[in-house]
């Protein structure tokens, strides 16, 4: 393949209070694959992400964008976080949300205008959830909070997006728009990294697979190694037990 | 002095209008900033920003023994600030939780306050009176120098809310989110804090020590019930901040021997009740009566679900039914048959009843809605 | 020293260890602040109990207190429940406001109610030996030595009874239902102990300083250990040694003695905080640049491990790649060869016999998430330490 390297770690480690969650992480994920992160529960796979974005500091290693440091590229990036990580109950429509999708190229202190709202409403549209835009937050369903989140990152208009756990929690329905919609960016020549929890859907939805536990077992292509070796490698013998839990 | 007296009064006496200004200003900035420490969950800092506040009076006074009121303000500012920083360092560096830190900061450093003021009291020429107005707040102690502080501050306050007003927000409700924009984040958190504590500071000398935390977090708490917008929440607690400012003044003013602190925090908590049952969306009453309403709507529901199974098995589905058939059924009763009718999606005529092409759409959505969440 | 002075630091030393015995279960049970909103919210239960019993002392007085300082916890709860609020607003807006309903019905009454609003709050200890319980007419010592002996006493019994229960239920509440504990029997149990202790004592020491007694023994024992019993322990002495410590301060300066035993609690807890070994700041500090340094180390040796490739084990790898700086990467490598882990040949970086046998069962440890295993490993194959 001759694409261009999206995303480059490099000798990645990260420890919280000194306990260790990632070990040599060296990654190369190629511009517009659709790529999963598997792996165990603690093997550091929002971690990963999060130290990718710089929101936890590494204790070594660097990650390039695009060849260039992430900071000089943050707004190429976009960023889903796990929807439990931020307080639901907060007073702010679904619009307001979406709307902070803009912050980040207006910098500080200007305010968002007509230009952002449109882009905001755009977003809303493309996930399906127009018709709730001036809804407060904490009256939609977890699929919708979610869809509203994938918004606020569309909105970015990024070439690479982060999203941690997009499908925990949501309906079926919600679940399938929100694949097509990451198969849309993948159209579009974007990147897209999921961590991601369910095993089955892995050879459905994505095109790129990263295996994980603390240190990199494998990455590459789904259909040359979501197998038997890595699952095993990464799970442990039982992995088909922890498959099916 | 009556209460209409006291309104009478307000807008000629001097003194009276300096307090009651006073602590409306004070109510306000409060009520706006309290906001900020109610969705951060950091409602007991105050708590224990105000009481470490205490050591950095009596400190002040013994430095300079003077008791310009500015000089004191700047003691109690240093040292809640002091306190603030020890708070995060412990939660941080130690094993020690966050409730343990907030305690020990509080109990401690007011414990150390009321060591240097008794020991203050005890000395020979120290005129000492009027440090003891900090632990609950004397607003006759107001004087208009105070009043141009606290409304200097609040202004400063209200730029910076406007100026950085997307960061706030976007702070408070994802602060993940907000590093990866590439803001920062360490920047935003410290001028929130510094103006919470600037605020508090400022009301030590209307509302006192004990109290203050209720000043910042009740207005809020009372304002969070009646909207869904983080601006309209701010503005009203806000506005509910100068009320309880202004009736505090008045009712104590109107009262022999009452403490200011104490009658706002009353209002303040006056309003918060109030909010908490009769606000429309959140409230405790309408929840109830929705609750309620649901519950009926459920058994409205059941009954003609029911009905459609009878009538699907028809061809014409306004064929009438003996009402004696749905008497197997649970959840039926005269009454709802009743409340079926008044909405149009059944007739009644004497003991048959008949579905009406309404009646059989909707029931039909409700079949189907129920088969998609199987 | 006089008999009042003995009575007085007699009193102090047996508050201390009434409040530090509840305290170390607040403590542990991340409650601390629950102790502040009592004693504040006791204000309007003292002041209807006064207005019964006319004596501060009265056994009536301290439970009517005692009920409200429950009542405060229930509607703190209540309030927390209908979700209106997060779990710390709730406190935040009880306390202050039972405590102003206490203060004003104060204020109404100061022409019948010989009750000072700062004598609540602050405590006058200086007074307490002079208001004598008489038993059949013969003095048989200050009236709230009494008091407090008996709460402490109860307190002691239902600690002996109930330690194995409380301490179930404190480490793991889910245990302690499935053992047929009841987590919330346990939780109401000790906050009316809490209550009773804090309005017992609040006429000594003072509301706010209750909590003081309460929390900062227990967080200073906090930093030294987290063996229950030595927990308990140490609080005991630390609250003892600051009532003693805090009433001569007291006398030396001439001022409030509640303050004083404060200030005492505050310097022992900040001379903990400070120096506690393993624990405490400096310890804390000084190990977390020591683990960096091993971490650093460890990462080094994996990646060595990771990579045949010359290149990568470049000795200037270090800097380009990991992203070290130069200083650091000087550092990791001596620490690597003081412990015969490397060798260097030609500016390249290999293991060595022994560096790859730590690295392989490191990295086993970790991949296994037994990660406790490592600092026993370090301890076996590391001469120097960072």
């Amino acid at each position: 393949m001759s694409k261009k390297t999206a995303i480059q770690v490099d000798d990645l480690t990260v420890a919280y209070n000194y306990k260790p969650v990632l070990w040599d992480i060296d990654l190369a994920v190629p511009e517009g694959v659709l790529m999963a992160i598997v792996g165990p529960n603690g093997a550091g796979k929002s971690t990963l992400i999060k130290s990718i974005l710089g929101i936890i500091k590494p204790i070594a290693g660097s990650v390039a964008i695009y060849n260039k440091p992430y900071e000089k590229q943050r707004k190429l990036v976009a960023y889903v976080p796990q929807k439990g990580s931020v307080d639901w109950d907060f007073p702010t429509t679904a619009i307001d949300v979406v709307m902070m999708g803009t912050y980040g190229s207006l910098g500080w202190i200007k305010r968002p205008g007509q230009k952002e709202k449109k882009a905001a409403l755009e977003a809303l549209e493309k996930v399906g959830m127009l018709s709730f835009k001036n809804r407060q937050i904490s009256q939609l369903s977890g699929g919708q909070q979610q869809r509203v989140f994938l918004a606020r990152a569309l909105v970015q208009n990024a070439s690479i997006y982060f999203m941690d756990e997009p499908f925990q929690g949501v309906d079926a329905t919600t679940e399938i728009a929100i694949i097509n919609i990451l198969k849309e960016l993948r159209k579009a020549g974007k990147t897209v990294v999921v961590v991601h929890h369910d095993l089955q859907t892995v050879p459905e939805y994505f095109d790129w697979v990263t295996f994980l536990n603390v240190k990199k077992i494998a990455t590459g292509p789904v259909k040359d190694i979501f197998n038997d070796d890595n699952l095993t490698k990464t799970y442990g013998i039982n992995y088909k037990v922890a498959v099916n839990k | 002095m009556s209460i209409t007296e006291y309104f009478e009064l307000v807008f000629t006496d001097y003194t009276l209008r300096t307090i009651t200004l006073g602590t409306a200003i004070l109510g306000a900035i409060c009520g706006m900033l309290g906001s900020f420490a109610v969705l951060r969950k950091q409602s007991l800092l105050g708590d224990a920003i105000s009481h470490a506040a205490l050591p950095g009076i009596a400190i002040a006074f013994l430095i300079t023994g003077a008791k310009d009121s500015n000089i004191l303000l700047l003691g109690a500012l240093v040292s809640g600030v002091l306190g603030t920083f020890w708070i995060r360092g412990m939660i941080t560096k130690t094993h020690l939780k966050s409730d343990t830190a907030l305690g020990l900061i509080l109990s401690l450093f007011f414990g150390f306050g009321m060591l240097l003021l008794t020991f203050i009291q005890k000395q020979p020429n120290a005129n000492q009176a009027g440090l003891d107005k900090y632990l609950f707040g004397q607003a006759a102690t107001l004087v208009e120098k105070d009043v141009y502080l606290m409304a200097i501050v609040t202004g400063a306050c209200l730029v910076v809310l406007l100026l950085f007003w997307k960061e706030f927000k976007l702070l408070l409700f994802d602060a993940d989110y907000t590093k990866t924009l590439g803001f920062n984040t360490r920047f935003i958190d410290i001028l929130i804090t510094f103006f919470i504590v600037l605020a508090i500071v400022l009301g030590l000398q209307t509302v006192g020590v004990v109290l203050m935390s209720a000043m910042l977090l009740a207005p809020a708490a009372a304002a969070r019930q009646w909207t869904n917008k983080l601006s309209v929440m701010i503005v009203l607690a806000g506005v509910f901040g100068i009320f309880s400012g202004v009736f505090g003044t008045a009712i104590s003013a109107t009262q022999n021997n009452l403490s200011t602190g104490p009658v706002i925090v009353l209002v303040a908590a006056v309003f918060v009740l109030f909010s908490f049952v009769f606000s429309p969306a959140r409230g405790l009453l309408f929840r109830e009566i929705r609750f309620r309403k649901n519950r009926r709507d459920l058994k409205l529901k059941k009954t003609l679900q029911l009905m459609y199974g009878i009538v699907s098995k028809h061809e014409d589905i306004s064929r009438p039914h003996a009402i004696k058939i749905l008497n197997d059924f649970q959840g039926f009763t005269r009454n709802t048959l009743g409340k079926l009718e008044e909405k149009n999606w059944i007739e009644i005529k004497g003991q048959e009843w008949s579905m009406t092409p309404q009646g059989f759409n909707e029931a039909k959505d409700l079949y189907n809605q129920q088969k998609d969440n199987d | 020293m006089t008999s009042p002075q003995i009575e007085i630091q007699l009193i102090a030393a047996i508050v201390a260890i009434a409040c530090a015995i509840p305290g170390v279960f607040l403590v542990l049970r991340k409650m601390a602040l629950i102790s502040d909103a009592i004693s504040h919210s006791i204000l309007p239960g003292i002041v209807i109990g006064f207005f019964i019993t006319e004596d501060l002392n009265s056994p009536l007085l301290i439970l009517l207190a005692a009920v409200t300082g429950v009542i405060t916890v229930i509607l703190v709860e209540a309030i927390q429940k209908t979700g209106l609020v997060k779990e710390d607003t709730a406190i935040g807006l009880v306390f202050p406001a039972l405590f102003s309903i206490g203060v004003i019905m104060i204020a109404k009454n100061a022409n019948d109610v010989h009750l000072d609003v700062d004598a609540v709050l602050l405590g006058e200890l200086a007074f307490a030996p002079f208001d004598r319980l008489l038993l059949f007419g013969a003095d048989v010592g200050p009236k709230s030595i009494w008091v407090m002996g008996v709460i402490l006493l109860v307190t002691l019994g239902l600690l002996f009874l109930f330690f194995k229960e409380l301490k179930v239920s404190t480490f793991d509440a889910g245990l302690s239902s499935a053992l047929g504990i009841s987590p919330v029997i346990m939780h109401y149990g000790l906050m009316s102990i809490s209550s009773v202790t804090v309005v017992g004592a609040f006429d000594a020491v003072g509301a706010i300083l209750v909590v003081a007694l309460m929390i900062a023994p227990a967080a200073t024992a906090y930093l030294l250990t987290s063996d229950l019993k030595k927990m308990l322990v140490l609080s005991i002495c630390f609250g003892v040694f600051s009532a003693i410590g805090g009433y001569w301060l007291a006398n030396i300066l001439d001022a409030s003695i509640s303050g004083s035993m404060t200030t005492v609690l505050g310097v022992v807890f900040l001379i903990t905080y400070l120096f506690a070994p393993s624990k405490g700041l400096i310890s804390v500090l000084y190990r977390q640049k020591q683990q960096r340094t091993e971490v650093s180390l460890i990462t080094f040796l994996l990646h060595l491990n990771n990579h045949s490739e010359e290149q990568e084990r470049h000795i200037n790898h270090l800097q380009e790649h990991i992203n070290w700086q130069k200083v650091r990467s000087k550092n990791v490598i001596d620490l690597a060869l003081k412990n015969n882990m490397i060798a260097i040949e030609n500016d390249v970086v290999a293991l060595t016999e022994k560096g790859l046998t730590f690295t392989n069962l490191a990295l086993e440890y970790i991949v296994t998430n037994k990660d406790e295993k490592i600092e026993h490993m370090k301890d076996d194959f590391f001469l120097f330490r960072g």
